[in-house]
Parts: structure tokens; C-alpha cells; sequence
């Protein structure tokens, strides 16, 4: 067995070592053998063309396409991001930075005790490979469809948190606010708070 | 100990044969042949205890098995014993298993938020040893998190494993038995006694062992996680015990330090101070840029060539003399050492930023240069006798040796002082209680053997006739002798010679041959040969117009005995100032050259005992340079050359210089002052700085600060009664130079003498009082 595992050396071979088998194709014969080559050219002008004029016009991309990140929010505007780094730590890349802080009863930007303080995502080092997804413990960071990632600057493609955080919807509120009255950061990982109470508004 | 031929047993683990001393536990023995038995409680420092039950193995002895698996981390080797750990008998691994499992059932998931998630044992071992699954159904049992158990220490209970490493520790090896163990059952829980939070100054360390994320310091608490840390072995610049450290850095800034491993040192422990003060290196205030005093008396930026030049043609136009402060590393202190000498050329440089006087510099001298005294010979000391040194608060690994010396096999200890302390208590020290100022007589009467250890503290110079005491008390006894100074640089200066009376090597300065040496080496003619003057020598010739310029790195004015003296010549003398921040002596400079922090560059620190701690720069990007790298460049600019560029250089030409085998010099003797007598409202101070006190490394570090020990004037009983105080009242104590006010504390101390912390909040006795220990003081009720 053993000597059949021996590798073979490049240099024992030479180029007539090696098999060629050749290939039986027909040649192009006569006008008519021409034309049936431009027949698939001409038969495209009755098709519906597959471009779009981008970007005048842009086509929706499939559902789960990896476009540029978002950080999540809860239904009352507080942010799911916890700082904990996970995307950082699972990103192949090293595209992700993350700097964690203390919640206070002043200024709380999350549920429970911890959130991101900083949160930046490289794009000129991302490969979209959606890792930090999955490793996100929170659902805080997903992916939206958009992929207009281009720019003049490489500091302008460094996203940082303002850049990545989803819009306030209805009945969010910008935090830092209190959390939901009588919830725990267990409540809001259950889903029981739905919107903003309105005492977390008055509180802020 | 280690000397005595011990008796060697061989054991089977998992079918391979393993031979080891007797007592040696089965989880050690495992170790030996590279089998990792999981485990939480066990800690080799610390007694076994079996807590957690995580490394039960089969045991089986001369054909006798054990009915159940047994926990590896209590059970010692014996001869014919065939043990089967997870590798091998699937009982074991079976039982790991569900330990594992029951460990789990009331773990928070809260790995994401937890400090220690990527270098947590809990994570690591439930990888290895758990299961991927739980048949746990219920609701897990909650507690409010995190609970502060000091300002600086987190509590989340939830997460305790229950392995006792904390209470363990602070009670055996810290000797700080805050926290236990409360309750019973699924709600036991690590606790601290009612009011009466964890303010140990060993503390971090029940943090650094926790095999969870129960314990966690504030000061750390979500900053990074491990992958994010850049980590570098370095040496603590807070004191001279000399800890091995570690430094986390992230993205140039120092987020934590851990304590090193080396048991010939500091074990695996370091203190508080050591392991949560480093905010001083990334303050704003830090000094970036060289600036030089113009002509309407402003200090303004300027370049370095300029700034050089500036400092180079005021050093040079006068005599000039070196202050270097007891925080320099060796190598910065041989810099300091040889550029007096050679640029300056003169011996007027003295490291001793502090209340000093002649006859320690003679000590120095004749007994601590060159000394080899070690932490082993505490370890197998008969007794050990302190003298002006309370070794918790200045240097406290020395602390931890001798308590576990005490804890181990109750070493005598023996402490000469005027007030009982908290670590004598500890010790259960033979307390003598002496009036400041009448050490020496108390010292001469002590019966030591040769097998004694004596630890003098920098203090003691500051009772006349106390060194010259010691040092005829180690002579009379051969007794070890050893001096533990309080700054990390004190060892290493004296080393280097950065002192009037020494060169480098423990060479005297008043020996020709000595001179010739170190002149041969450093490639000039001669050397000056005059003893140099003394700090305050320097000082008062700075007044008397003998001395025009100074050359300053890192020295506290504040911490001079006539602080106002000092200030007084600082202002008045051309003023090069080395700083890492602005001080009292940056305001006051001509030319200010920022250095670099201890973070920031190599070098080493030579501990008391004199062994090199060696460290590298933990911040790679920093451009400041180190004061040897600015020194060599003024001495370039002045037209001579010190040859020392880069650390590397230094520690080459210092790795040369062998130890002095001539005759040292001898020490003249000094009598004790007299006691003077004292009217009923007056005593005699005596004091000494804490480790967590107002200290300039410790500036910043509120959660630190909040640990310090309350500021108080300890008096005696009997003066409590005359003044008709009781604790809490407060205290006027006051001097010709001013007063401070505290609130009284009565404790063990001598009627003639009133005890306060030299330099914390509200009690800075140096400036305020100008009096620290043996001065006469007026205490009445405020």
C-alpha cells in the first residue's frame, strides 16, 4: 500500500506524459452554418431583456440577499444591540468593532444591563457572510437588502452606529428612556412589550 | 520544606505510571502526566475543599475500588492506587457529566453579557465535559445582579458555582475574612457581613480566580472581551515587592491588569493598587509635548531640538546637580546615574524623594547595596522582626508571605512600633510599643539567631540611631537583614548608584579603585571623587547659591520633608524637569521633556530583594521616550556622550558591571534623640501612607479610592480619657506649620504618640503639618 501513496513529483513528468483526448467537433460549413450561429443573437430581439437601466431603475434583489447590516430595536425604541461582541468574535473578516458600556438608570440605551456603546462595521473589509448573524444572541443585528455600498473615502465606508441603526417606527421612542414599566429585559426578549408606554416618554 | 528528603510514591492514572511526592494530590499527579481532570474549586494555593464535585474519577486502591467516584482535588496519592479519570472509566466521565449538568440548572445564559465569556472555565468545561443539552424544565433560581460587595468588586449571584475560591482566599491567604459562604441549599450564596462591605486590599484576586463571571471588577465591567486584548507580561511600578504583572491592552490603552505567575515572588497574587491603579497613564493631562519657559515667564510648546538646546546650555552654564525620583527603572536609573557623573560631573544626585537623613544613606551603603536577602529566606526564617515597616500597607506581597509563613507553621513574627496595625493583629505579631522617635533602644534588645529575618522599612530613617541599631543588631545576631523601600525604583537606583555616596555596583565613591572601575567603563579619565551631596543637601545649596540648575524625573516636592524649602529652590533654580504629567516641579520648570510611562516602555525594576523584573512596553505606539533615550540626547547636546540610546543599551552596559567585591563603606554610628518631654495636650506623631491613599498613581481611580481605609487619628486610651473623646469626635492636631482636623479612632497604640495616614484625603501630614513621625504635635478636641 505504502508505495502507491507516494506522491508523484512534478519533475518526473513530461508534457507527453500526460493523455490528450481529442474532441469530435463538427466544422462550419457553408452560408446556412454561418447564419446558425446569428440565429441566437437574432432570436434574443423577441425575448424580454433580462437588464435593467440601473440606476435609473432598480430591481428588487431576492429576499435573503446579504446587504448592508442593521441593528435592531425593540417595539418600544429601546436597541437590542448588547455590546457583547459575538458579531465581532464570529466575523471572519475582523470588520466588526464593538465597545461595551454600562446601562444606567440615566441613560439607558437597551434592556438589562449592557449595551454598545460603539458599534462600527468595516465595509471595506465585509464579505457579507452573514456569520455575525447568526451569532448575534439578541437578533439585534440583521442584514437589509440594500446594497448600494459604494464611496469616494475609506473612512466614509466604516459605518458606525448611527449609520446602521434602524429607523423609529410607530410607537418607538428615541432612547436612552426607562425601560417598559414593570417589564424585565426577559419581557422584552419574550416579545411582551409591543410599543412605548407613554410613562417611558415622560420619564426620559 | 524542600530540604528534608521527602518520600516518593508511584501511581497508575488512566494506565500510565506517574511518581510523585507523598501528600501530592491525585488531581496534581494527573497534571504531571498532562491530564486535564476538569475542576472549579481546586486551586493549588488554596487548602482543597471539594466544593464543586467537577473532577470526580474512579478510584481503586490495591485491588480495592472506591463504591463511588471520588473528587480527585482532595483525595492525596497512596501507594498502590489505580485511578481512572473521564479518559478512561465512563463512570467518571458519567458522573462529570451530570455535575456538569447540575452545575448548569441554575447558571444564568447570560453568557453574552459576562465579563468573563471566552476565558471562562464554567464555558470551557461545559464544552469539554458538559452535555449539549439540559433536562432541566424549570424556572431558574434568580437574584438581583450585579450587587456591589465593595466599589470595586461586582457580585452576580446567580452565576457563583459555589466553589468557596473567594472565601477560601480571603480567608487564607489574605488573612480578610469579609466574605463567607450564607444560607444553605439552592439559595447559598457568596456574602459580605452587614455594613460592612469587602475592603480588602488583596480583593482583585478573588476576582482573577473566579472560575465563573460571579465576581467582577467595576472598573473592567464591559470594556472588552479577551480576543480583543492585547496581552503583555510586565512588572508592577507601584511598590517594590515586584510582582510579575500582566497588562491587557486595546487599541493603546491599558484596560486591566492581572497578576502574573511566579511563585518565587508574588505567587499568584498581587493587591489592589497593583492591579487597578493605571488610569495616570492615559489621563488627559499627560504631558505630549517638550516646552521651555519664555521671556515673560511663560512655559509655551516647543520643539525638541530647542527644547534640548534650552536644557543643555542651562545645565552646562552652572552647577547642577540630579533629583530622580524612587520611580525610575533601573536602567532610567543608571541613565540619571551616569549622566551626573559624566555630563555634569559631579555626584550630587540623590533618588530619595522623601523624609531621609545621612545615616541611611550610609546604611544603604554598608548594608542594602549588593544584599541578597529573598523572599525564601522569610519562608524559612525562625522569626521575623519588622522595624518602621507595616508591610500590608507598603509592600504587601511581603504581607502575604510572611501570612502564609504564619498561617502555615505560626512564624513569630515581631513588630516595633508605636501603634498596633492591622496586619500585626493578623500576624498575631509580637507588638513592642515604643514612643516615635525610641525604636533603637527597643531593636537593641531583641535576641534573633541567625535563621531571622529582619525587615526595616524606609521609615526607620526617620527616627535617628533606628539603622545604626538594625545594622548592629544583624551584625551582633547574623541575623538576614533586609530594607524594603516603598517605591517600585528605590532597589534599582541605589544599584545603579544614583545616590551621593555610591556608583554603580555598590561601589563606594571614596574609593580610588572603585572610581577607576567604573571610569575605565564608562571610557573617561576619572570620576569626581567628593561624596555627593544628600535631597536636602541639594536643596539648601540650590538656597546658598552653590547649586544653579536642577536636573528633576519624577519627584513629588510634596513628598520632601520642608516642602516649602524644596518649592522655594525649584523656583528659584534653572529647572529641567523629565514628567509624565504636569506636577509641582513641571510649574515651576525651565524646560519640561515628557517621558514615558512604565506602560509605555521597557526596562526592569529591581524589587526589594534586589531580582531584576524585566517588562516590555505593553504600549506599542506611544511616542514617548523613555528618560535615559532624552537624557543621552541632552548629553549629546552639552558635547558629551553617555552611550545610552535605547533600554536595550543600558541593560547591556548594566549586564558588565559586576557587584563590588572590595570593602564596602562603613556606617557611622548615630545615637538616638532623646525623648522630648510632653504637656498634656501635646504627643508625638507617627504615620505612614497607605496603600490606598492620595498617591499620584492613583489618581482617577474613584472605584479604587472607595476601598481606601477611613482617615483617622489613632490615639491611646488613656488620651481619649484626658481629652474626653470618643471615636468619631474630632481631633485638632496641629504643628507651627497648620493643622489638620480628623475624627479620633482609640486603639492599641503609645499614650505619648498620635498615629494618622501620612498622605490620604484630609490627612496630608507633609504639607499641612510638616511633621510625620517623632515631631512634637498639639492635640486637643475640635
Amino acid at each position: 500500500m505504502a508505495e502507491n501513496l507516494e506522491p508523484i513529483k512534478a519533475k518526473d513528468l513530461g508534457i507527453n506524459d500526460v493523455e490528450f483526448y481529442e474532441v469530435d467537433q463538427k466544422p462550419t460549413v457553408g452560408f446556412f452554418g454561418h447564419m446558425r450561429g446569428f440565429w441566437v443573437t437574432f432570436s434574443t430581439m423577441f425575448k424580454k431583456p433580462l437588464t435593467v437601466e440601473y440606476p435609473e431603475v432598480k430591481a428588487p434583489t431576492e429576499e435573503r440577499f446579504h446587504g448592508r447590516h442593521q441593528l435592531n430595536r425593540h417595539p418600544d425604541g429601546l436597541e437590542k444591540c448588547i455590546g457583547c461582541e459575538l458579531c465581532a468574535w464570529a466575523c471572519p473578516a475582523d470588520a466588526i468593532y464593538v465597545e461595551g458600556e454600562n446601562n444606567t438608570e440615566e441613560n439607558r440605551m437597551s434592556p438589562g444591563e449592557r449595551y454598545g456603546k460603539v458599534y462600527q462595521i468595516n465595509y471595506l473589509r465585509c464579505v457579507f457572510c452573514g456569520l455575525c448573524i447568526e451569532a448575534c444572541p439578541t437578533r439585534a443585528l440583521t442584514m437589509t437588502n440594500e446594497y448600494e455600498l459604494a464611496d469616494d473615502s475609506r473612512a466614509k465606508l466604516i459605518f458606525e452606529k448611527a449609520d446602521l441603526l434602524a429607523p423609529l417606527r410607530a410607537g418607538m421612542l428615541m432612547p436612552p428612556h426607562p425601560m417598559y414599566p414593570d417589564m424585565t429585559d426577559t419581557n422584552y426578549y419574550n416579545g411582551d412589550v409591543k410599543q412605548a408606554h407613554p410613562s417611558q416618554e415622560l420619564d426620559k | 520544606m524542600s530540604d528534608v528528603a521527602v518520600e516518593m510514591i508511584t501511581v497508575v492514572i488512566d494506565g500510565f505510571e506517574v511518581t510523585v511526592p507523598k501528600g501530592t494530590l491525585v488531581i496534581r499527579a494527573a497534571e504531571q502526566l498532562g491530564i486535564q481532570i476538569p475542576r472549579f474549586c481546586d486551586h493549588p494555593l488554596l487548602d482543597p475543599v471539594g466544593a464543586c464535585r467537577q473532577c470526580l474519577v474512579d478510584i481503586e486502591i490495591n485491588g480495592r475500588a472506591f463504591p463511588k467516584p471520588q473528587a480527585s482535588c482532595t483525595i492525596p496519592v497512596e501507594t498502590g492506587m489505580i485511578v481512572k479519570t473521564q479518559l478512561t472509566s465512563t463512570v467518571a466521565e458519567k458522573a462529570q457529566r451530570g455535575v456538569m449538568e447540575l452545575l448548569l440548572v441554575n447558571h444564568p445564559l447570560d453568557c453574552p453579557v459576562c465579563d468573563k465569556g471566552g476565558e471562562c472555565p464554567l464555558q470551557n468545561q461545559a464544552m469539554s465535559t458538559g452535555q449539549g443539552s439540559s433536562r432541566f424544565e424549570g424556572v431558574k433560581r434568580t437574584f438581583e445582579k450585579p450587587i456591589n460587595i465593595s466599589s470595586q468588586v461586582l457580585l452576580d449571584r446567580e452565576r457563583c458555582v459555589l466553589c468557596a475560591r473567594c472565601t477560601r482566599f480571603s480567608e487564607q491567604i489574605a488573612s480578610d475574612p469579609f466574605i463567607t459562604l450564607n444560607e444553605r441549599g439552592a439559595l447559598q450564596q457568596v456574602g459580605i457581613y452587614e455594613n460592612k462591605p469587602f475592603e480588602s486590599y488583596f480583593s482583585g484576586n478573588t476576582v482573577q480566580i473566579c472560575p465563573v463571571g460571579a465576581l467582577t471588577g467595576a472598573a473592567y465591567r464591559f470594556r472588552a472581551r479577551p480576543f480583543d486584548l492585547v496581552s503583555t507580561p510586565s512588572a508592577c511600578e507601584h511598590c517594590a515587592s515586584g510582582c510579575d504583572m500582566r497588562t491587557d491592552v486595546r487599541r493603546g490603552k491599558t484596560l486591566r491588569r492581572l497578576a502574573g505567575e511566579d511563585a518565587t515572588v508574588n505567587e499568584e497574587w498581587n493587591c489592589d493598587k497593583g492591579r487597578w491603579a493605571f488610569k495616570y497613564i492615559t489621563a488627559a493631562d499627560r504631558l505630549k509635548v517638550p516646552m521651555i519657559r519664555n521671556e515673560s515667564g511663560e512655559l509655551v510648546e516647543a520643539s525638541w531640538p530647542e527644547a534640548l538646546a534650552v536644557a543643555a546650555e542651562g545645565l552646562k552654564a552652572q552647577k547642577s546637580a540630579v533629583l530622580v525620583g524612587g520611580r525610575a527603572t533601573h536602567e532610567d536609573a543608571y541613565g540619571y546615574s551616569k549622566f551626573a557623573r559624566l555630563a555634569l560631573g559631579t555626584n550630587d544626585i540623590d533618588f530619595r524623594a522623601r523624609v531621609t537623613s545621612d545615616e541611611e544613606r550610609e546604611f544603604i551603603a554598608a548594608h542594602v547595596v549588593n544584599s541578597s536577602t529573598t523572599y525564601r529566606d522569610i519562608d524559612k526564617a525562625d522569626q521575623v522582626l519588622l522595624v518602621g515597616f507595616e508591610p500590608e500597607e507598603e509592600s504587601p506581597i511581603v504581607f502575604l508571605r510572611i501570612n502564609k509563613q504564619f498561617r502555615k507553621r505560626a512564624l513569630k513574627v515581631i513588630s516595633i512600633g508605636s501603634k498596633e496595625s492591622i496586619a500585626v493583629e493578623k500576624l498575631k505579631a509580637q507588638f513592642i510599643k515604643v514612643a516615635p522617635g525610641q525604636e533603637a533602644a527597643a531593636v537593641s534588645s531583641q535576641n534573633l539567631t541567625d535563621k531571622s529575618v529582619i525587615l526595616v522599612g524606609e521609615r526607620a530613617s526617620e527616627s535617628a540611631g533606628l539603622l545604626t541599631a538594625v545594622a548592629a543588631l544583624a551584625q551582633s545576631s547574623d541575623a538576614k537583614l533586609a530594607w524594603v523601600p516603598r517605591r517600585a525604583g528605590e532597589r534599582g537606583a541605589i544599584q545603579a548608584g544614583a545616590i551621593g555616596n555610591l556608583l554603580p555596583g555598590g561601589r563606594p565613591v571614596s574609593d580610588a579603585t572603585a572610581r577607576n572601575e567604573i571610569a575605565a567603563l564608562w571610557s573617561v579619565n576619572s570620576l569626581p571623587s567628593n561624596i555627593g551631596r544628600s535631597t536636602s543637601e541639594i536643596i539648601a545649596a540650590v538656597h546658598s547659591d552653590e547649586i544653579g540648575a536642577l536636573l528633576v524625573g519624577g519627584v513629588d516636592p510634596l513628598d520632601l520633608d520642608d516642602n516649602h524649602s524644596a518649592l522655594a529652590a525649584l523656583d528659584k533654580a534653572f529647572v529641567v524637569s523629565l514628567e509624565i504629567a504636569p506636577s509641582e516641579v513641571t510649574s515651576r520648570a525651565d524646560v519640561v521633556l515628557p517621558v514615558a510611562a512604565v506602560a509605555e516602555k521597557s526596562g526592569s525594576f529591581l524589587n526589594w530583594e534586589g531580582r531584576a523584573r524585566s517588562f516590555d512596553a505593553a504600549v506599542n505606539d506611544s511616542l514617548n521616550r523613555s528618560d535615559l533615550r532624552i537624557l543621552s540626547m541632552i548629553a549629546e547636546e552639552m558635547g558629551t556622550s553617555i552611550n545610552l540610546g535605547t533600554v536595550t543599551a543600558a541593560t547591556k552596559e548594566i549586564a558588565t558591571i559586576k557587584d563590588w567585591q572590595g570593602e564596602r563603606s562603613k556606617m557611622r554610628s548615630v545615637s538616638a534623640l532623646a525623648q522630648p518631654n510632653l504637656s498634656t495636650n501635646e504627643a508625638l506623631i507617627t504615620s505612614w501612607r497607605r496603600l490606598l491613599d492620595l498617591g499620584t498613581l492613583q489618581e482617577g481611580e474613584e472605584n479604587l479610592a472607595g476601598t481606601a481605609r477611613q482617615t483617622v487619628a489613632v490615639i491611646s486610651e488613656k488620651r481619649a480619657q484626658a481629652l474626653g473623646v470618643a471615636d468619631g469626635d474630632l481631633l485638632k492636631i496641629s504643628t507651627a506649620e497648620g493643622f489638620v482636623t480628623l475624627p479620633a479612632l482609640i486603639e492599641n497604640i503609645h499614650d505619648d504618640a498620635l498615629w494618622a495616614p501620612r498622605n490620604s484625603r484630609g490627612s496630608q501630614l507633609l504639607t499641612k503639618l510638616n511633621a510625620v513621625h517623632g515631631e512634637v504635635v498639639t492635640v486637643v478636641r475640635a
